[in-house]
């Protein structure tokens, strides 16, 4: 596995600065000789800027409401995770049956509704228009004038996710149901039987969906090499091997599927992952530690999930899961753009699981705590948020206050890997050629197939939009151009 | 039965000035909108907020705005086919066109009342600037709502 260099002198500079459809900033640096070859690419993240510090000094039982805050796609997953190091922290070791399958089902909903965005907000205009398309329709209102039964499904799928978390949660942003040992709300007969009224509908989006993204991954035969790079992948499972997004034991596969480690106990993660700091970066590398820097570095998220697993235990998401397989022909599947097909198989699984519960009588139980006992100063949580692996690490002083906070999220995990995709599309894809718009989305493309959440819950009219800045070989600037909001191209002034 | 008229305020209130539209929708609820008007809030303005305006008469959206005059600066906006170039800036134009894509009609009146803010990192409180500007704009709103009412 090849990792960038670093960096040299005398080499021309294009920097794409933030990245269009992937939620945050983000910036791509290339670094080109005078005959427009690519000498560097490299990938710029904002991470969670002063989340610790956000966090110290907090009370341990207010953390799983004010981690919510972080991120404006993923405050479930956040909430979630916190919650069960939280449980931790008060004694809890074991929910009763009601508070864990509410959660569950919380979680389903997060996952359904976060994957639906990807796909038909985020992706689907690449997929469906081509990644050098014109680019005033290769966005979501140009999939709804061209495809609007897609996009309509695409709308309606999310908002179902969202629907079960108001339900669940009480409200459609800030839900507080996760406390230290259970939750705090029952679901209602009338609750339940409204989530169930339109599951079979979402079910049938989500194969339909399914279909589309197995389709094209298969159709297009120059995908499966695009940005595609060779990983290790870590993803958690469950007890029986198979696929589980809430809580399970971590296992990691080389690239060529051999099990590296098996149902670890994720309370030991220091045990297995270190991270790299660099400084080009604001966000780590992290490894497994047994691999090394150079070796070590993995991939995250329904790519890593699905392949990981033996198994799925609902029985459509499992023929998808055997069909994905096959494609790679018993290895594992590599390619970077089939993350889609990986991500839209564990939307029928959510799809399925929903269902599921929805029918499960202790979804409406009223036993929703567990007894808390004696406090501890340590408390990790780790589940599977929609964009892979999600660590939440806390430490506690003896008032119960945040002493120590630690996260390793889903995107820091992924990000030597949109490294190497970005290089190796670059390489490709970009190598001697004059950079247009269109050759640039290629980056983004690449990008976008890990679905990075860079963090950025910020919303603010006004932002700066996409710079392209090229410098020559002495470092002077010799040309900026300004993306703006509207997708137009326009020299600096 | 929806109330015809909305305020969506977008906004995450632990983001320093990216408080300012929740911020306001907070002061509205404590004054007492009555049934004809609903408050929603969310971090970012995405593509099924759609379903939101269905049933509207009249939306206003509230954002804190890095760029626009101060205090703030409140406009009517129409349905606009732009790029919002990531998901987490889709525009209130561009969800009215999201909306006629969707639903097959004009989506409802709508206005945009942006706040001037002036930092936006995780953990900072709001700026003194933009608490001055939150106050000015506060009452616009109310003045807005008021000014919509009586022609109701």
């Amino acid at each position: 596995m090849e990792q960038n260099q670093p960096s040299t002198s005398g080499l021309r500079r294009v920097a794409i600065d933030p990245i269009s459809r992937v939620e945050g900033h983000g910036k791509i640096t290339l670094l080109l000789d005078d005959e427009n070859h690519i000498r560097e690419a490299r990938l710029h993240i904002v991470e969670f800027r002063g989340f610790e510090k956000f966090i110290q000094g907090r009370p341990y039982w207010e953390v799983p409401i004010f981690v919510q805050r972080l991120c404006g796609i993923c405050p479930v997953s956040h909430h979630l995770v916190a919650a069960k190091a939280v449980d931790q922290l008060a004694g809890v070791d074991r929910l009763t049956p009601t508070a864990e399958k509410i959660r569950r089902l919380l979680h389903f909903g997060q996952v359904l509704q976060s994957h639906a965005l990807h796909f038909f907000h985020l992706s689907s205009p690449d997929l469906l228009f081509g990644f050098g398309s014109d680019m005033a329709k290769r966005n979501i209102v140009g999939v709804l004038e061209k495809y609007p039964d897609i996009a309509l499904k695409g709308v309606k799928m999310r908002k179902y996710g969202q629907r079960i978390i108001e339900t669940i949660s009480g409200k459609r942003i800030h839900g507080t149901i996760a406390v230290p040992g259970g939750v705090n709300k029952s679901i209602s007969i009338a609750e339940r039987d409204a989530m169930l009224a339109d599951i079979d509908d979402i079910l049938a989006w989500s194969q339909d969906a399914l279909a589309l993204n197995e389709y094209i991954h298969g159709a297009h035969t120059e995908h499966y090499s695009f940005a595609t790079i060779r990983s290790n992948f870590l993803s958690m499972v469950g007890g029986n091997g198979e696929l589980e997004l809430y809580h399970g034991g971590l296992r990691a596969r080389s690239a060529t599927g051999d099990v590296l480690f098996d149902q670890f106990d994720y309370c030991g993660y220091r045990d297995i992952l270190r991270e790299e700091v660099r400084p080009w970066s604001y966000m780590k590398f992290p490894f497994l530690t047994a691999l090394g820097k150079e070796q070590g570095w993995y991939r995250v998220g329904p790519l890593a999930r699905v392949n990981n697993c033996d198994s799925i235990s609902t029985p459509l998401a499992e023929a998808a899961r055997k069909r994905f397989r096959d494609f790679a022909q018993g290895g594992l599947v590599h390619d970077t753009l089939a993350y889609h097909w990986a991500r839209m198989i564990e939307t029928l699984h959510c799809a399925e699981s929903i269902q599921q519960l929805l029918h499960d009588p202790d979804i409406t139980g009223t036993d929703l705590l567990e007894d808390k006992g004696d406090r501890r100063k340590v408390g990790i949580g780790v589940l599977e948020a929609p964009r892979g692996t999600l660590f939440h690490h806390y430490e506690i002083d003896d008032d119960g206050m945040v002493a120590k906070a630690n996260l390793i999220v889903s995107t820091t995990s992924n990000n030597q890997a949109m490294n190497e995709s970005v290089r190796a599309v670059a390489n490709e894809y970009l190598d001697g050629k004059e950079i247009t718009e269109g050759l640039l989305n290629h980056l983004e493309v690449a990008v976008r197939a890990y679905d990075p959440c860079l963090s950025c819950a910020t919303h603010a009219l006004g932002k700066m939009p996409l710079t392209v800045e090229l410098q020559d070989s002495s470092g002077s600037v010799v040309s900026t151009l300004l993306r703006s909001a509207d997708g137009e191209f326009c020299a600096a002034p | 039965m929806t109330p015809p008229v909305l305020i969506f305020a977008i906004g995450n209130e632990s983001r320093g000035d990216d408080a300012l539209a929740p911020m306001l929708l907070r002061g509205l609820a404590d004054a007492g909108l009555g049934s004809q008007v609903e408050l929603l809030e969310d971090y970012q303005l995405q593509i099924e907020h759609v379903a939101d305006l269905a049933g509207r008469e009249r939306v206003l959206f509230v954002d804190a705005d890095m760029s626009c005059m101060e205090p703030f600066h409140l406009s009517r906006i129409a349905s606009e086919k732009d790029s919002s170039y990531t998901s987490h800036a889709m525009t209130p134009h561009a969800l009215l066109h999201a909306y006629h894509q969707v639903y097959g009609e004009d989506a409802p009146g709508a206005f945009l009342l942006r706040v001037r803010g002036y930092g936006f990192e995780l953990g900072e409180s709001l700026s003194d600037g933009a608490a001055a500007n939150l106050a000015a704009a506060s009452a616009r709103a109310c003045e807005w709502l008021a000014d919509i009412q009586a022609v109701r």
